[in-house]
């Protein structure tokens, strides 16, 4: 679709405007936030400007702040969840849009959305009570040679990466697995009857219709991944709320969000709040970078055309001659 | 005549307009420290049943966030576990006055299966575990307090606040007194630079949570929650030299001592108050006014609210675990209560 | 032959997954209601659903103040976020491929990254601070924020999906633009576009942080916009929070409350999206 194609008809440009215009107020509500955190941390941009990304140190009496360790506990447990949840999610959208007999799917869609609904505090005291035992268990478990691997390295606390990784992860679940789903029943069956008209398996015309819907399915992963880098309250009542940059899943370690909201509402001296709001603009500046390569990402595969299907369904004509 | 009779009738309808308003409801928003928040409740609520059109709307938001909506003028007074700082004082856009209300204790809590007799704790000893210098619960500088006590060689797990809070600010205070090795390296502040491999739980309920749950561990909470949580608490060595368990009697000794010494804003820290039986971690927590507030209406309601809860409320302190003021105390405040000008 | 077996074992293998996944999905979710099931249906009496929190130790305190105050604060969220969060939605989609689409795709995906207390405080600094003053309209303002990026995406991705013919073909009819985008277009993706609206309530229904500066808390019953207003979410919070066993009990009730009307708003939502996709499709 390109710009000339769009006629200057008046009722397109009234279309075009009018709803651009409610495009132009989101930009500009995130142009406002962005605004905003850049103002407010300018006393810490000022004083600390790019160490503040590289410094581990975050002393509110002595007023050195240093981002690193919440950067690090961003990314690993965002990228844990993403990777625990984004095939259960696809499972789910699967089974539902194309396995799941008719009666099933309502009630399944029901419970899915479900998980999506409970408050995230319940979720941290469930986190906090029901799994980090559990957790705590599996620590005291762990044969001494995985122990000794860094990913496994520490004292057997229960809170920590861990912990964190999981109730993120099935907190995710609902929303890439909603969107997938969706994106998923909107492809036309024709598609799919062109698949088994080929003599495609079952998988193979799902994986016809994952690619078909494949930028939908991208942006539902991102949609989870997004709800991942941003939660809060669940997180720091499971990740132990240290601020420590570490391999291991069991030790605590700490995310941008979690310090944001636990120092917010005491912190007290012009450059720890400034400190706190630049760890909000940090994380604002992550988000767009993993927007930026996400864009890449879905833009490479658009431009992708179907290798696979047609060597085989060359290899099923050559088989069948 | 007829002038006369409008006179009077206007008269009336003053007379009846201001009856109407002041039968009006009074809506007052607070904001402040979450561990007076109980007690507080309990207090608004047993002062709307005695005087039914005054409705006082208060919320936990935390002593610091308090601080600063008060200075912002978003609500009309705030509550605070540390007194304001002289740079916050400064810039807030009138004078504000401090005046304590109840008294809350902060207790050291810990978990050792099998252990069950109740530890003792000194200041530097607490302060140690705290730095990371004691790492093992059988230490020999915690065999020596506790003699006699089978002390097991488990590590210590250090579990302290997560988020910035009045908790902390108390415990630290205390810390500092006591450990001149504390005071250089961490220092004062509602959150603070904690040693590496502890870890930090949410709220009052996250540490103690976290501490029944881990073998090994320990950590401090108000006081009301290692009671209600049935978590072990230890006693802890006053300045003089005596071992003293937190209960609302020890808590308000503390505050009894330095009512003799009081400075005229109240602002006043009582860790390490002297006397036998004093605790050695309380605090006061306190209701912050402007000395000149904006809406007179709502300052005179909160002048009797404030006046009641100094005399009447107290009673209800010691039932949701808080210590009431001693009466030296009061006095003083009855004496400040004038200097917010209602006029 | 063995290439056969092999797809047709990849098949049945990915069909057990997928199954495998749903199972494995369903059981937090089990033990989460569970959890809240046991802790919470203790507290559910009348008293909770009529009465005013009461102090510690006082029988008889309730969330009815609360449970209307989330009522109005979603509803004003969902009345800012709806539009905004669709019509933006249209906008991308239809306008795909111009400079303009892609920064506002862009907008909405790093919207959604902001956590929750960022955009509360963000609401805070335009709502609360200039007026002096919390209200249920900025909390509804900072929840209708964070609805906003889902609504969007979820709109923009479904309309996408929806084939050009549909398109073309209602203007070959005659229709205008904005006509046939929304009688025609729209329409066939509702179910899509209403589940993207569900999930945004479910993800705002159980957010804390950017209440408590905005909307803040009222102990009172109040149902006046421009005055703090209570909510479950901030209540049980401040509940939860404290030491005591009754109040605790009262929290998981709010949080079964919150569970319980959401899902019956998810449910309410999907029946009359049937009702009307059957109007739609008989006329």
């Amino acid at each position: 679709m390109k710009n000339s194609r769009f006629s200057a008809r008046p009722d397109e440009v009234f279309f075009r405007v009018g709803t651009g215009a409610f495009a132009l107020l989101l930009i500009v509500i995130v142009g406002g936030i962005a605004f905003e955190l850049g103002r407010q941390s300018s006393l810490s941009i000022a004083k600390f400007g790019w160490q503040f990304w590289q410094t581990d140190v975050w002393d509110p009496v002595a007023d050195q702040f240093g981002a690193r360790p919440f950067i690090w506990g961003t990314l690993y447990s965002s990228i844990l969840a993403l990777l625990i949840s984004t095939p259960i999610a696809l499972g789910i959208a699967i089974f539902i849009s194309e396995l799941a007999p008719q009666w099933l799917r309502k009630p399944l869609v029901f419970v899915t959305e479900l998980l999506a609904a409970v408050p995230s505090i319940v979720y941290g005291l469930w986190g906090i009570f029901i799994l980090v035992p559990v957790v705590r268990q599996l620590q005291l478990n762990t044969p001494a040679w995985l122990k000794s691997t860094p990913f496994f390295s520490g004292p057997p606390l229960g809170v920590g990466m861990l912990s964190a990784a999981i109730v993120l992860s099935i907190m995710v679940i609902p929303f890439t697995s909603s969107v997938a789903r969706e994106v998923l029943k909107a492809v036309p069956q024709a598609q799919r009857e062109g698949a088994y008209a080929l003599g495609a398996t079952r998988w193979e015309a799902i994986r016809m219709a994952l690619f078909y819907a494949r930028t939908g399915i991208v942006g539902a992963i991102m949609l989870g991944f997004g709800r991942a880098l941003g939660e809060t309250m669940a997180v720091t009542m499971v990740i132990g709320n240290s601020p420590q940059i570490s391999l291991s899943l069991f030790s605590p370690q700490y995310t941008m969000a979690a310090v944001l909201a636990n120092e917010f509402a005491e912190a007290a001296g012009d450059l720890y709040l400034s400190a706190l709001v630049n760890i909000g603009l940090v994380l604002f500046v992550m988000t767009l970078i993993i927007n930026t390569l996400s864009r890449l990402l879905i833009w490479s595969m658009a431009r992708q055309k179907r290798p696979r299907l047609r060597r085989a369904a060359l290899s099923e004509a050559g088989q069948a001659a | 005549m007829n002038r006369a009779r409008t006179y009077v009738t206007i008269a009336l309808m003053v007379g009846a307009l201001g009856a109407a308003l002041s039968a009006q409801k009074v809506q007052i928003t607070g904001a402040g420290a979450t561990f007076p928040f109980p007690i507080y409740s309990k207090w608004f609520s047993e002062y709307n049943k005695k005087n039914p059109n005054v409705e006082i709307n208060y919320q936990s938001l935390g002593s610091g966030a308090g601080i600063r909506q008060l200075s912002s003028q978003t609500v009309f007074f705030g509550a605070t576990d540390g007194p304001m700082t002289d740079e916050q004082l400064q810039s807030a856009p009138g004078r504000i006055l401090h005046f304590p209300t109840v008294l809350g204790g902060v207790v050291p809590i810990y978990n050792i299966p099998g252990l069950n007799t109740e530890l003792k704790f000194t200041g530097p000893v607490l302060a140690n575990i705290f730095l990371g210098a004691i790492t093992k619960w059988n230490d020999p500088q915690i065999a020596k307090i506790n003699p006699g006590v089978n002390l097991p060689a488990t590590d210590i797990t250090v579990v302290h606040r997560a988020e910035s809070s009045g908790t902390t600010y108390i415990f630290v205070d205390y810390l500092a007194k006591v450990s001149p090795e504390w005071k250089k390296k961490i220092g004062v502040a509602t959150s603070v630079n904690w040693p590496a491999g502890t870890v930090g739980g949410k709220g009052n309920e996250g540490v103690s949570g976290l501490v029944s749950q881990t073998p090994g561990a320990i950590g401090y909470v108000e006081l009301i929650y290692a009671i209600q949580n049935k978590i072990s608490y230890g006693s802890v060595q006053n300045m003089n030299g005596k071992f003293v368990k937190a209960s609302t009697d020890t808590v308000t000794a503390a505050a009894a001592a330095a009512a003799k010494q009081m400075p005229a804003d109240f602002r006043v820290s009582i860790t390490n108050a002297p006397g036998d039986n004093a605790y050695p971690i309380s605090s006061f927590t306190w209701l912050l006014f402007y000395e000149t507030p904006k809406d007179k209406g709502q300052a005179k309601v909160m002048v009797e609210f404030l006046k009641w809860a100094l005399t009447e409320g107290q009673k209800f302190a010691p039932d949701l675990g808080y210590a009431p003021l001693p009466k030296d105390v009061v006095d003083l405040e009855m004496k400040a209560i004038p200097k917010i000008k209602l006029g | 032959m063995m290439r056969d077996r092999w797809r047709r074992g990849l098949s049945h293998a990915v069909l057990i997954f997928s199954g495998a996944s749903v199972v494995l999905a369903l059981i937090p979710l089990a033990l989460i209601l569970f959890y809240v099931i046991t802790r919470g249906v203790g507290a559910l009496n009348l008293d909770f659903f009529r009465n005013m929190p009461a102090p510690v130790g006082e029988p008889g305190g309730g969330m009815a103040n609360a449970i209307v105050g989330s009522l109005i604060v979603t509803g004003l969220g969902s009345l800012f976020a709806i539009p905004i969060g669709v019509i933006a939605g249209v906008y991308a989609a239809e306008y795909r491929g111009t400079r303009f689409s892609s920064a506002t795709r862009f907008a909405a995906d790093t919207l959604n990254g902001v956590p929750s207390i960022v955009i509360g405080v963000f609401a805070y600094g335009i709502a609360v601070l200039p007026f002096k003053h919390f209200s249920a309209l900025a909390g509804g303002l900072a929840l209708g924020i964070m609805m906003i990026p889902l609504i969007m995406r979820t709109t923009e991705e479904l309309l996408l999906l929806v084939p050009n013919t549909l398109r073309e073909g209602a203007l070959a009819l005659g229709a205008t633009r904005a006509r046939a985008v929304f009688t025609v277009v729209l329409p066939a993706a509702l179910p899509g576009i209403v589940t993207g609206i569900l999930l945004a309530l479910a993800r705002i229904a159980g957010e804390t942080a950017p209440l408590i500066f905005t909307s803040f808390n009222n102990r009172y019953f109040s149902t006046n916009v421009t005055q703090p207003i209570s909510t479950l979410t901030v209540q049980v919070f401040t509940y939860a929070i404290t030491a005591y066993e009754d109040w605790h009990r009262q929290a998981w009730a709010g949080a079964l409350v919150l569970v319980t009307i959401v899902s019956l708003c998810s449910v309410l939502a999907r029946m009359a999206t049937a009702r009307m996709e059957r109007l739609h499709r008989g006329a």
